[in-house]
Formats: structure tokens, C-alpha cells, sequence
């Protein structure tokens, strides 16, 4: 009876359920996961769920307000823009857009972000200072700032914002990866698998850096929402997505001229960018609460 | 002090070449001939080979990298292809604009975050509390470029009482002295200056403070909330003070070291929300200055103006710094 007790009060889960159900209990966390996971959706299946083709244009739908509005035109929920496109087919079509965007740019910060912190975490030394002098410098910009410039050099294009963006957060993910290499490079059991005989990458690679996962999912999430963000910033100056790419940003800075006229045009995108840029950050907060309570602030 | 101060400058120098050399090998970014891509694909060659060596395209690496650096040295920067414009001329008349946003939106960061975070922490879970949390929790995510539009189409479209963009109306005359409007105004005793200039600033200072103030007041607040379970607010409280002593007297002095330190870490923030900002309501400042620069392919300019926004960084965040450690001398350990 009493052998029983004790283990259930000793009943682990696993750490990856642990964290379910502490993330279970975060209210915004839930909702953010909501939230994205709406967005995720919209990015597989918009094209089953858009009422009309983003791209096409007409003539007798131009400017058409929403339904509530008295000129509303029927099937068109929430107006069309210059051209008659339909506006809800167009944000609908932008999740798709903006999850690419955020995939793309955070995994090209995670993927040379997490090389770099690693290798200078491991090694140290001169390394380690000639890798972070590095990222101390491109933090030194500020990073829409730093986006615009390389992408003003690249020239503009989606692609280019996305290189630029991944780029300019590269640091956040090396010092992360570094901080937790250094704190986990002393213990036991990396000295262990040295002393069996493992190579430098497998010590890194499958024994340290499974280790630091915690940091980096929140900062990803959290990256998402960034990249998400200039990403749109960078479309609206145009220099990310080109017309008529349903890009959010892109839709606002074409709507910028009819903000007189057709106040829609411009309002539908950007509470598109807020959702999803709040979604990613409630997740990334809720995420950081469950997985890593030390850094909870 | 005077040890950590020149710490400090010592870790500046090396920044501030390796930026030297980043910025200096963009133009190398540029796929194809950048003298090309500045000039269009139908210019001739004689202009090609013109701009080319105007801009020292034509010389080996190292020799163009010491004439950028020899020339920065000495605060030239060349001239923007654009205007023909000395460069550094061009960013003078502009930095005073972006300046004045920026001071303008750090105050409405300061005085309404603090305020509601402080008052979201004297009444905890009260509706104001919540109301406040959720609004901090959409501010830091909010395109500044569209809450921009959304403020110009209520305030200006819609109610008209505030201008659209711009920083003073066109029948408003202002001797220019520091270049900041409202201090010339206030100087001159130019008082329909001063409203002018103040009513231009207000939507576009607000939309840049929008991330700034929402982070602040939740620092406010979860730092408030931190020194208020403390012991000696309990004994403050069984003394018998009022509530408005203890919290006002006793808790916001401590409760505001980290917050501090947060408002430094806002200039970032803000000088990347000046670009956006300033090309919504065609504020004449810097970051407008560059994006221009940008769109005509002006890369001598980009270069340069990039090259004087990364140095004011550097150094104000050095500042910064140095005013932690004189605050706070526990920092320099």
C-alpha cells in the first residue's frame, strides 16, 4: 500500500508531457496556440477556404466595401480593393505568404545562429571572441534598419527580405546556443561520451545540443512573430513582396493612397499582421513559462 | 569609474570597424556592377566608367576600403548621387527631425507606461488591470506602420483634428535655430509655431512609442508587483501609512531600477521604428532620408547614412551604459 503511494507521488511523465501540460495551463498560451494554429490552417487549406481567386480582377467589383456597408457587393464579405479583387481571398492567401516568411527566415537564423553559437561555445578561445565580435556587430544595427540595407543591396524581392531577415537574427540564436553550450559543456556526461571516445560533432550535435532545446523552441517562436513582423514592414516599404503578391504588407502599402476612400483596403490586412505577430508571441511567452521557468521574468 | 568608462570606449572601437567593414562590403552585395545598377541598364559606357571611378570601383579592395575609412575620419562622406548634395550636409538637416520624434515618443513611452504599470500594480486583477495588460500585450505586437494609417484615418480623415503628415503647415513661418520645431518655437516665443509643430507631432510620436510603452509598462508592472510582497512594504503598511505613501514613497523607487535599464534598451526600438514612422506620415528626418536614398538606388548614400545612424547607435547605447554604472555602481562588477 504505502510502495504504492510512493511511486505514484513519483510518477514522472516525460518531460516533453510535463511541458504539455504546464503550457496546458497558461491561458494565453492556450490562446496563442489558437491563434497560430488558425494561421497555420489558412496557410494549407486557404485555397479551399478563399471564396475567389486573389489575383482576379474586375472591373464592376472595384472598391467595394464590406457587407455591412450599404454598397456591398454580394460575395464579397470584406470589400475589394482597387482592382475588384476580392480582400478576404487576399488575407487569406497572405497567411500562406507569412508563414513561408517566418519558416524561411527563422530556420535560416536557427540553422547558422545554432552553428555559430555552438562552435564558439565549444571551442572558446579565439574562436569563440572572432564568432561573437561578429554578432556584437550586427547587433549594432538595428535590425529593420540592417534588413533594409541588405535588401536595398540584393535588390528587393521576397526572397531577399527573407535572406535579409534571417540574417539580421542570427545573433539572438548564437548567443542563446552559446550560453547553454558553456553551461552544459562542464557536466558529467559530456565528459562521459568524451571519454568513450565521441567525436567533437557528436558531442555537440547529440549530446549537448538536445540539451539547450528548450531556449532555442522559445526564441523560434518568438522569431516568428519578429520575422513575420518586418517581413510585412519590409513588404510595405516595398521592398519585400511586389504587387500583386497578397502579401499583408504589400496589400497596405497599396492601399496607403486610398486611406481617403476606402478605409477597408488598409484596415483587413494589418489586423491580419497584429493576430498573427500576437498569436506567435503569446505562444513564444506561454512556451518560455512551461519550458524554462527560470526565465520567467 | 573613469577604468570603466574607458572599458567601454576600448569595446567601442572594434564594433565600430567591424560595422565599418560590413557597411563598406555591401556595395559588393550588389549582384552585377553597382555603378550599373545605380545608372540603369540603358546608361552609356563613358558614364558607367565615370561613376565607376567616382566612386573608386575601379580600385583594388583594400585601396577603396582605407579611402571609406580615411574619409570618415574626416567626416566626409562623399555626396548623394541623388541631390549632388554633400552627404553629411543632407543627414544634418535631417537628424534634427528624427530627433525630436524620438525624445518626443521616449516621454509618451515613459509617462504612459509607467503610469498604467504602476497603477495595473496597485490594483492588481482590477478591470483597469487587466484592460492595461491586454492592451501592452497588443502594442508590442503592433505594426507601427499600420496603426500609422488607422491613426491618420480616424484622426485626420475622419474627426480632422489633426493634420495628416508633415511636420509644419506651409503658411507657418519658423526661424530654423536648433532645428527642433519646438524648441525653436518656445525660443522665439512662437507660440502658433509651437502649436503647429505640436500637433504634427503628436500621431506620429505616439505611433512610435506604441512598443516602447507597452514593454515598459509591463516592466512597470511585474516590477512593481515584485517590491510590493516585499517585508519592508509590510511593515510600511503596519506602521500605517496610506496606501498612496507606501506605494508612491517606499515601493516606485526601488521598482524602477530594471525599468530603467529597459528604457536604454528602447533606442533600438525607436530609431528602427523612426524608418517606418517617418515614411507614413512623411515626417523630413532620417530615416526617411535613407529609404528615399534606397529607392534611388543612391547606394553611396545608403552606405554613408547607414554608416552615421550605426555610429549615433553605438554611442548612444555606450552612453547608456555609462549612465547604468554611475546610477547603479553594482553594474561595473
Amino acid at each position: 500500500m504505502e510502495a504504492a503511494t510512493v511511486k505514484n507521488i513519483y510518477k514522472s511523465h516525460s518531460p516533453l508531457v510535463e511541458a504539455l501540460m504546464r503550457l496546458h495551463k497558461n491561458r494565453t498560451a492556450v490562446v496563442g496556440l489558437v491563434v497560430v494554429g488558425i494561421f497555420v490552417f489558412l496557410a494549407l487549406f486557404g485555397h479551399w477556404i478563399a471564396p475567389h481567386d486573389p489575383f482576379e480582377q474586375s472591373l464592376y467589383t472595384k472598391l467595394k466595401p464590406p457587407f455591412w456597408e450599404p454598397k456591398y457587393a454580394e460575395g464579397y464579405f470584406l470589400g475589394t480593393d482597387d482592382f475588384g479583387r476580392d480582400l478576404l481571398s487576399r488575407i487569406i492567401y497572405g497567411a500562406r505568404i507569412s508563414m513561408l516568411v517566418g519558416t524561411v527566415s527563422v530556420s535560416i537564423s536557427l540553422f547558422f545562429g545554432t552553428i555559430a553559437g555552438a562552435v564558439a561555445g565549444f571551442y572558446r578561445g579565439w574562436i569563440d571572441i572572432v564568432i561573437m565580435r561578429l554578432m556584437d556587430i550586427l547587433l549594432a544595427i538595428p535590425s529593420i534598419l540592417l534588413a533594409i540595407v541588405i535588401v536595398a543591396f540584393l535588390g528587393p524581392s521576397l526572397e531577399n527580405a527573407m535572406i535579409a531577415i534571417g540574417v539580421v537574427s542570427i545573433p539572438r540564436y548564437a548567443r542563446i546556443v552559446r550560453g547553454s553550450v558553456l553551461e552544459e559543456y562542464s557536466k558529467d556526461y559530456v565528459q562521459a561520451a568524451r571519454s568513450l571516445g565521441a567525436s567533437d560533432f557528436r558531442l555537440i550535435f547529440i549530446h549537448i545540443l538536445p540539451n539547450c532545446l528548450a531556449p532555442l523552441i522559445v526564441q523560434t517562436t518568438l522569431g516568428f512573430a519578429s520575422a513575420i513582423l518586418e517581413a510585412a514592414a519590409l513588404s510595405f516599404l516595398g521592398l519585400g513582396a511586389q504587387p500583386p503578391t497578397p502579401e499583408w504588407g504589400a496589400m497596405l502599402a497599396s492601399g496607403r493612397a486610398l486611406i481617403l476612400r476606402a478605409w477597408w483596403v488598409v484596415t483587413f490586412p494589418g489586423i491580419m499582421i497584429l493576430l498573427a505577430v500576437l498569436g506567435f508571441n503569446l505562444l513564444g511567452d506561454g512556451l518560455r513559462d512551461a519550458l524554462d521557468p527560470r526565465l520567467r521574468d | 569609474m573613469l577604468y570603466y568608462v574607458f572599458k567601454k570606449l576600448a569595446q567601442v572601437i572594434p564594433t565600430l570597424l567591424g560595422l565599418s567593414v560590413l557597411i563598406f562590403l555591401m556595395i559588393h552585395l550588389v549582384p552585377g556592377d553597382p555603378a550599373e545598377m545605380m545608372l540603369g541598364e540603358r546608361a552609356n559606357e563613358q558614364s558607367l566608367k565615370e561613376l565607376r571611378h567616382q566612386l573608386g570601383l575601379d580600385l583594388p579592395l583594400y585601396v577603396q576600403y582605407g579611402r571609406f575609412i580615411g574619409r570618415l575620419v574626416q567626416g566626409d562622406l562623399g555626396r548623394a548621387l541623388r541631390t549632388n548634395e554633400k552627404i553629411t550636409t543632407e543627414i544634418k538637416e535631417h537628424f534634427p527631425a528624427t530627433v525630436e520624434l524620438s525624445l518626443v515618443a521616449i516621454v509618451f513611452a515613459i509617462v504612459f507606461g509607467m503610469l498604467a504599470g504602476i497603477v495595473s500594480a496597485t490594483r492588481q486583477y482590477s478591470l483597469f488591470d487587466y484592460g492595461s495588460m491586454v492592451l501592452s500585450l497588443i502594442g508590442v505586437s503592433m505594426p507601427i506602420f499600420w496603426l500609422g494609417l488607422v491613426l491618420m484615418i480616424i484622426f485626420s480623415v475622419k474627426l480632422g483634428w489633426l493634420p495628416l503628415s508633415g511636420r509644419l503647415s506651409y503658411d507657418i513661418v519658423l526661424e530654423p535655430i536648433t532645428h527642433l520645431y519646438l524648441v525653436d518655437s518656445i525660443l522665439q516665443g512662437n507660440w502658433a509655431a509651437f502649436k503647429d509643430a505640436l500637433h504634427h507631432l503628436i500621431m506620429p510620436a505616439f505611433t512610435l512609442s506604441t512598443i516602447p510603452m507597452a514593454i515598459i509598462a509591463r516592466m512597470t508592472r511585474s516590477s512593481m508587483l515584485e517590491v510590493l510582497r516585499q517585508d519592508y512594504i509590510r511593515t510600511a503598511k503596519a506602521k500605517g501609512l496610506s496606501p498612496r505613501i507606501v506605494h508612491y514613497k517606499h515601493a516606485l523607487k526601488n521598482a524602477l531600477i530594471p525599468v530603467v535599464t529597459i528604457i536604454g534598451l528602447q533606442f533600438s526600438i525607436l530609431l528602427g521604428g523612426a524608418i517606418l514612422t517617418e515614411t507614413i506620415f512623411a515626417w523630413p528626418g532620417i530615416g526617411s532620408w535613407l529609404l528615399h536614398s534606397v529607392y534611388a538606388r543612391d547606394f553611396n548614400a545608403v552606405q554613408g547614412g547607414t554608416m552615421i545612424i550605426a555610429i549615433v547607435f553605438v554611442l548612444i547605447n555606450l552612453l547608456v551604459d555609462i549612465t547604468y554604472a554611475w546610477i547603479n555602481p553594482r553594474i561595473k562588477v
